[in-house]
């Protein structure tokens, strides 16, 4: 991000003039919606205005964090650093589902809000009013997935830790590069056909082009969930549909939906093919979800495991190398060998709580 | 001459239906032959499991799915008839009381807990009975007043509260994961139905549609009001609570199943009322049938629109709403 250097001493002056002992700073800055924010000079404390949100700013700086939008789950817990475990549950921001008070936002003492998603006009008018309403400088980043690298080092910047975003930008970049490389073998139609299955019956789904399912076709699947790009979001599926498409692969991240379906009682998934093959994968969701939920770089993890899931070998993927690296990388632990575990049972579909197979 | 017409009416009704239902068999995202069809009926009759997909599909999704289309149109529709007449009053749905709001909560309380499908069915029944049970005990220890209003009102207030309870669940629901699925349960649908659940409710609602055909004579005494059925030897109150409880046992078995469906037990039994009249006995089976027909159609367009499953209560409304303003405009209700 390259700033202008007359922008930064217009900026300061009419910080000055406006907000002579406010929080406002005197770094300009623009953010991915285009919007002019001037930064402070010290970020101490950050509100993140939602799940994607939260993550980033985990990742980037654990020690700035002032809550969760909602509250960490016990299974989750031991994959976080201790101090944040138990940090309060103040809620979301700006439209994401607006359950933050703004008076409580404003006790905590933000030195500046972080919004990561998708960068609209509803979002980007959104922003300007929580900014406008409580003096909080507030910064949208762009979520989407390709974009990932840039909005790590962005962070990075305006987070007071330069390096560590171009580290994990890097980091990014890397496992990108390397999925083009083992994907430009492969041509269109012989990639996996790929359900993403949501929902207590599974019969929920992203349609293409959502936010949602990107990853299948960053991972080298093609999302049979296609309405020609038309819409977008969450759509509900009738079981009819699944048999039509028939995919080769369904991946989900609910564990009631995938013991019903692994135990072959229900005589309809028990004919698509993926369930067949065996090739019906859970995913994990500790800390946070692999593939989604929320959809930020929690997704990096997923990307490289399903693209293994899906490409086998032209994708190598050592889990539990790769597992201690990113958690370590991204959520500051140190996995031992009984949470690498977990992981890894868990990936291959077994949930904690879940009873043994027999 | 009317009652040879109205005669007529319940006959051609069960052949609406009838063709309703043939033409929701026909109509789905996977093509069937006429051989997979009859290979499939051949599988169904001699008790086999459906072996190829085209089997499959018509035996335990396709289906069931129709089964239950004509189930859940024909128990909110016959709820609408019961609740009408014994409310006395046309704006009356089988809600009124609560039922879809408590089993709404219900459902919502089990997507928020992450149970499993089945689980989250049963609540969804469970808290339905119990919001009309606590409404009707609100109305009893109201004693003095006009027993249907304090009814009506104690359905609004603890339909209100349980409203509140599904907002603040929904506020806290895991907006990348429970939010949409409940959203989808509070919109209605037909598309997780399996033969298991159409069994599983089956019996509740016949068993709530029992005193309906043995007391109809009473029910019509009823509509006119409590004075005259006591002058007739009916007793108002006791006979209120069995017909409210069977309504309820209606509309929440399929509520569990199929989600919160709007306007067809409110619409459905005005149309009733235009082709037969007041009187209950024929009623009743005449706005089960439109209410069989209806949904099974409206079903049958949210699944074949597109790719993806239109949520019935979208639908429903859509269809029904400019008709019921209709029928307002026409300003004939049947009432008279």
């Amino acid at each position: 991000m390259r700033i202008d250097r007359r922008q930064v001493m217009f900026g300061a002056g009419a910080a000055a003039l406006l907000f002579p002992q406010s929080a406002l700073g005197s770094q300009a800055f623009t953010d991915s919606g285009g919007r002019k924010v001037m930064l402070p000079d010290r970020v101490e404390k950050i509100f993140a205005s939602g799940g994607p949100a939260a993550v980033v700013v985990y990742v980037m700086r654990p020690d700035a964090m002032i809550g969760w939008p909602r509250a960490i789950r016990a299974e989750e817990a031991s994959y976080l650093l201790p101090e944040v475990r138990d940090l309060p549950k103040l809620g979301m921001l700006s439209g994401r589902g607006d359950t933050a008070n703004v008076e409580v936002v404003l006790r905590t003492r933000p030195d500046l809000i972080v919004d990561f998603g998708s960068v609209r006009p509803t979002y980007i008018s959104l922003a300007d009013a929580v900014q406008n309403r409580t003096g909080i400088p507030y910064v949208l980043i762009d979520g989407r997935f390709e974009a990932t690298a840039d909005s790590l080092r962005t962070l990075g910047k305006i987070l007071g830790v330069p390096e560590r975003g171009e580290m994990l930008a890097r980091y990014t970049e890397d496992l990108f590069d390397r999925l083009d490389r083992a994907l430009s073998a492969i041509p269109e139609n012989e990639r996996p056909r790929v359900y993403l299955a949501r929902g207590p019956n599974g019969l929920e789904t992203g349609l293409r082009g959502s936010i949602n399912t990107e990853i299948l076709e960053r991972a080298g699947g093609r999302n049979v969930a296609d309405a020609g790009g038309q819409r977008r979001g969450i759509v509900q599926i009738s079981p009819e549909q699944i048999l039509v498409w028939n995919p080769d692969i369904i991946v989900t991240w609910d564990r009631n939906f995938h013991a019903r379906i692994q135990a072959r009682a229900d005589p309809v998934w028990a004919s698509v093919k993926a369930v067949q093959e065996g090739r019906v994968y859970l995913a994990p969701t500790a800390p946070f979800g692999w593939i989604d939920r929320p959809p930020s770089v929690n997704r990096l993890i997923g990307l490289a495991w399903l693209a293994s899931l899906f490409h086998g070998d032209r994708f190598p993927f050592d889990f539990r190398q790769e597992t201690r690296k990113f958690y370590k990388l991204f959520y500051h632990v140190d996995l031992v060998e009984a949470e690498l575990d977990t992981l890894l049972t868990w990936a291959d579909g077994r949930p904690p709580g879940a009873p043994n197979p027999r | 001459m009317k009652a040879d017409r109205t005669f007529w009416i319940v006959p051609l009704l069960v052949l609406l239906t009838v063709v309703a239902a043939a033409v929701g068999l026909r109509t789905g995202a996977y093509p069937l032959t006429l051989d997979g069809a009859i290979n499939a009926l051949g599988q169904l009759w001699s008790g086999g499991v459906a072996q190829t997909a085209e089997e499959r599909v018509l035996l335990d999704i396709r289906g069931p799915r129709v089964l239950a289309g004509l189930l859940v149109g024909a128990a909110l529709a016959g709820a609408g008839v019961v609740y009408q007449g014994l409310f006395r009053n046309p704006l009356v749905s089988p809600d009124v009381l609560g039922v879809s709001a408590g089993a709404g909560l219900g459902a919502v309380i089990g997507i928020f807990l992450s149970l499993p499908a089945l689980m989250i069915q049963v609540l969804a029944f469970t808290i339905g009975l119990a919001t009309v049970a606590l409404v009707y005990l609100i109305a009893v220890a109201v004693r003095g007043r006009d027993p249907t209003l304090v009814l009506v009102l104690g359905g609004v207030v603890v339909g209100a509260l349980a409203g509140a309870a599904i907002s603040l669940l929904k506020i806290l629901a895991d907006p990348y994961d429970q939010l949409p699925a409940i959203t989808f349960w509070l919109l209605g649908s037909l598309a997780s139905i399996r033969g298991t659940e159409l069994w599983n409710v089956l019996p509740a609602v016949l068993l709530g549609l029992l005193p309906m055909v043995l007391l109809r004579w009473q029910v019509n005494v009823l509509s006119l009001g409590d004075e005259e059925a006591k002058a007739l030897g009916v007793e108002a109150g006791r006979l209120r609570a069995i017909i409210i409880a069977a309504a309820t046992l209606m509309t929440a078995s399929v509520v569990a199943i199929a989600g919160v469906i709007g306007w067809v037990g409110l619409v459905i039994p005005h149309i009733a009322r235009m082709l037969v009249g007041p009187n209950f006995e024929r009623l009743l089976p005449a706005a089960m049938l439109i209410g069989a027909s209806y949904l099974v159609l409206v079903d049958t367009l949210a699944r074949s629109m597109a790719r993806i499953e239109v949520p019935l209560g979208i639908l429903t409304a859509v269809v029904g709403a400019p008709f019921f303003l209709w029928l307002l405009w026409r300003g004939r209700h049947g009432w008279s």
